[in-house]
């Protein structure tokens, strides 16, 4: 056992007497070889947290939200719909939700209006997102006003400014009583945009859903697990594309690797002619060659996936932030979360390091089999 | 020590270029003696080396190291043989370069698994041996011909081997750096080891430190 383990560490120094050696070659390729990692793991780590951010912030929302439909479109939903839902066994609570889109020509964005009890928002004045405050350079106790789509002027007093911690949620958030609400869009009494239903046993949301199409057939369930999926679908969907965009330079790159790793230059082929003569087996060789490989596999990997975190989680991802987080006129600001995902990071170890390893053993495989009297008729 | 029967060499048998290297050679080669094979260019000397130093095979015949049958040994064994037994000094000297002297001679006794401790205190006490410790730790591209042979020396001694095999030792030296050659040749002699040789150089066929000449032409022995 003794002497296995002080063959390694002879063939591991070595290695790392071979690896300075070549410095340049070997630089260049540990540093092809990182960007690689690091592209690619910013993607999945970007993706993976922007996914885990939207299962999150749905983790809040309701488990049923219902919509009338009339000819296919979303319409309000009118008097009478609340008492009907009470009525279906499951259903904890059930709330009729007023909110409506608003454009606003002075940024060019659109702001979303949700009504609030009147003990959250008095009558006259908002509670505005950080972002749209930002946009339109608001503070508490400042008044603003909107035209309404009727054309009348609305004056409102901003009471505060939402927390920047629910940024992602309430960047382009107006917050306004119920009355307000009502008067600005002409929304008639006892109409409500949508209805937002809590259901206690989440084994219990799909026959809930069922039921409200059933006694509701002019109406549509949307589930909160719908909504994750179309999320995780979107950010699937962006990574792909971003991959597709990069497929170009991840594929050139990995060329180049693949070429500085598999081509073996005459020197390093004598110096395995020698390596042989003096008593070295084709499996030392094979060995040392395989240390050199997961050394560099390995560092690249690690200095890849580290640059890749930071620059996720510590720089917002500021290369691949426009792609993969969508368009907004109104850009909220947040922090992600850092979550790594072990599945993730296993299956790009294996598709990186292991071609990698592959890549350098083919060639030294074949040089090292060469009979070792080559180097005598050198 | 070592036997040779009916030791047949070809090289790209089968093919168009078929080259008979070695064309039935039958020779005893004695423990503690320095023999020198002498011939022109292709006569084969540098084939039978290899054979002997069991770095290739014969195509037939048979070669006997101590009594034993080595040539249908698998390369494994060959290897571990060449090991331990052999000691190689290239006519190029074969040293790889950006590895410091020291470096370059404990290379051979890496497989063996020796602590890298006791290899260096070896290497140190070859190198006392061959006036060559101030430059230890020197880069092997930085040393003169005679300093890189005397590292390629000091490696083919690392492992303490019985045999050493040399070819064509003194090609890239001068007449005085040939002649320190032969000095450590005869050093080698009084240690108890077999020396084997290929050399043109008349300095080190007539040396008195050669014990046996042995001629050699197109692949057969002849009178030396």
């Amino acid at each position: 056992m003794n002497v296995w383990l002080e063959k390694q560490r002879h063939l591991i120094d070595f290695t790392l007497a071979s690896l300075a050696r070549r410095k340049t070659k070997n630089l260049g390729l540990l540093l092809a070889y990182a960007v690689l990692v690091f592209v690619l793991a910013s993607l999945m780590l970007f993706t993976q947290a922007l996914r885990s951010e939207a299962t999150f912030v749905l983790a809040g929302s309701p488990e049923v939200i219902l919509q009338r439909m009339v000819a296919g479109r979303h319409d309000l939903i009118p008097p009478g719909y609340i008492e009907k839902i009470g009525r279906i066994r499951g259903v904890q609570k059930q709330e009729g939700r007023l909110w409506g889109y608003y454009y606003d020509p002075v940024v060019n964005a659109n702001y979303t209006f949700m009504a609030r009890p009147a003990n959250e928002v008095a009558s006259g004045s908002i509670m505005v997102g950080a972002t749209l405050a930002r946009a339109r350079g608001l503070a508490a106790g400042n008044v603003i006003s909107f035209r309404s789509y009727s054309g009348k002027l609305f004056a409102f007093k901003v009471s505060a400014v939402l927390s920047p911690d629910s940024e992602l949620l309430s960047a382009d958030l107006v917050l306004l009583s119920e009355a307000d609400f009502r008067a600005f869009f002409e929304y008639p009494a006892g109409y409500f945009t949508d209805i937002a239903l809590s259901v206690a046993n989440p084994q219990e949301v799909r026959k809930v859903a069922e039921k409200l199409s059933a006694s509701l057939p002019d109406s549509r369930p949307i589930l909160r697990e719908e909504v994750l999926r179309t999320y995780q679908s979107v950010f699937d969907w962006r990574e792909g594309i971003m991959l597709t965009v990069l497929a170009g330079a991840i594929l050139a790159f990995a060329i180049l690797s693949w070429e500085k790793a598999s081509g073996l230059s005459a020197e390093e082929k004598r110096e395995i002619g020698i390596l042989k003569a003096i008593g070295w087996e084709t499996s030392d060789v094979i060995r040392m060659k395989m240390w050199e490989g997961m050394l560099i596999s390995l560092t690249a990997f690690l200095l890849g996936f580290i640059a890749a975190y930071v620059h996720v989680f510590y720089f917002g991802a500021a290369v691949f932030e426009p792609v993969l987080k969508g368009w907004a006129v109104l850009y909220p600001r947040f922090a992600l979360v850092p979550t790594v995902d072990g599945l993730q990071v296993a299956t790009l170890f294996f598709f990186t390091v292991f071609p990698y390893t592959a890549a350098v053993l083919v060639p030294i495989w074949r040089a090292a089999i060469t009979d070792p009297d080559s180097v005598m008729r050198a | 020590m070592i036997e040779l029967s009916q030791i047949k060499k070809a090289f790209n048998q089968g093919q168009s270029n078929e080259y008979w290297a070695l064309n039935g050679i039958d020779l005893t080669l004695e423990a503690g003696k320095v023999t020198a094979f002498r011939g022109p260019s292709g006569s084969g000397k540098t084939t039978l080396l290899t054979l002997v130093g069991c770095l290739s095979r014969p195509t037939s015949g048979r070669v006997r190291f101590k009594g034993e049958d080595i040539s249908g040994l698998p390369e494994r064994f060959l290897t571990e043989i060449r090991r331990q037994s052999f000691g190689f000094i290239f006519q190029q000297f074969n040293l790889i370069k950006g590895l410091t002297a020291i470096e370059n001679v404990i290379l051979p006794g890496f497989p063996t698994g020796r602590p890298r401790a006791e290899l260096i205190a070896a290497a140190e006490q070859i190198f006392e041996q061959l006036k060559l410790s101030h430059r230890r730790t020197a880069k092997v591209e930085w040393l003169s011909g005679g300093e890189q042979q005397r590292v390629a020396i000091a490696r083919a001694l690392i492992n303490n081997p019985e045999v050493i095999i040399a070819d064509e030792p003194t090609a890239n030296l001068d007449t005085a750096l040939s002649r320190e050659f032969m000095a450590i040749l005869e050093g080698f002699t009084a240690a108890g080891k077999t020396v084997l040789l290929t050399s043109h150089d008349p300095l080190v066929v007539e040396s008195d430190a050669v014990h046996r000449v042995i001629g050699m032409r197109d692949g057969c022995l002849v009178d030396a």
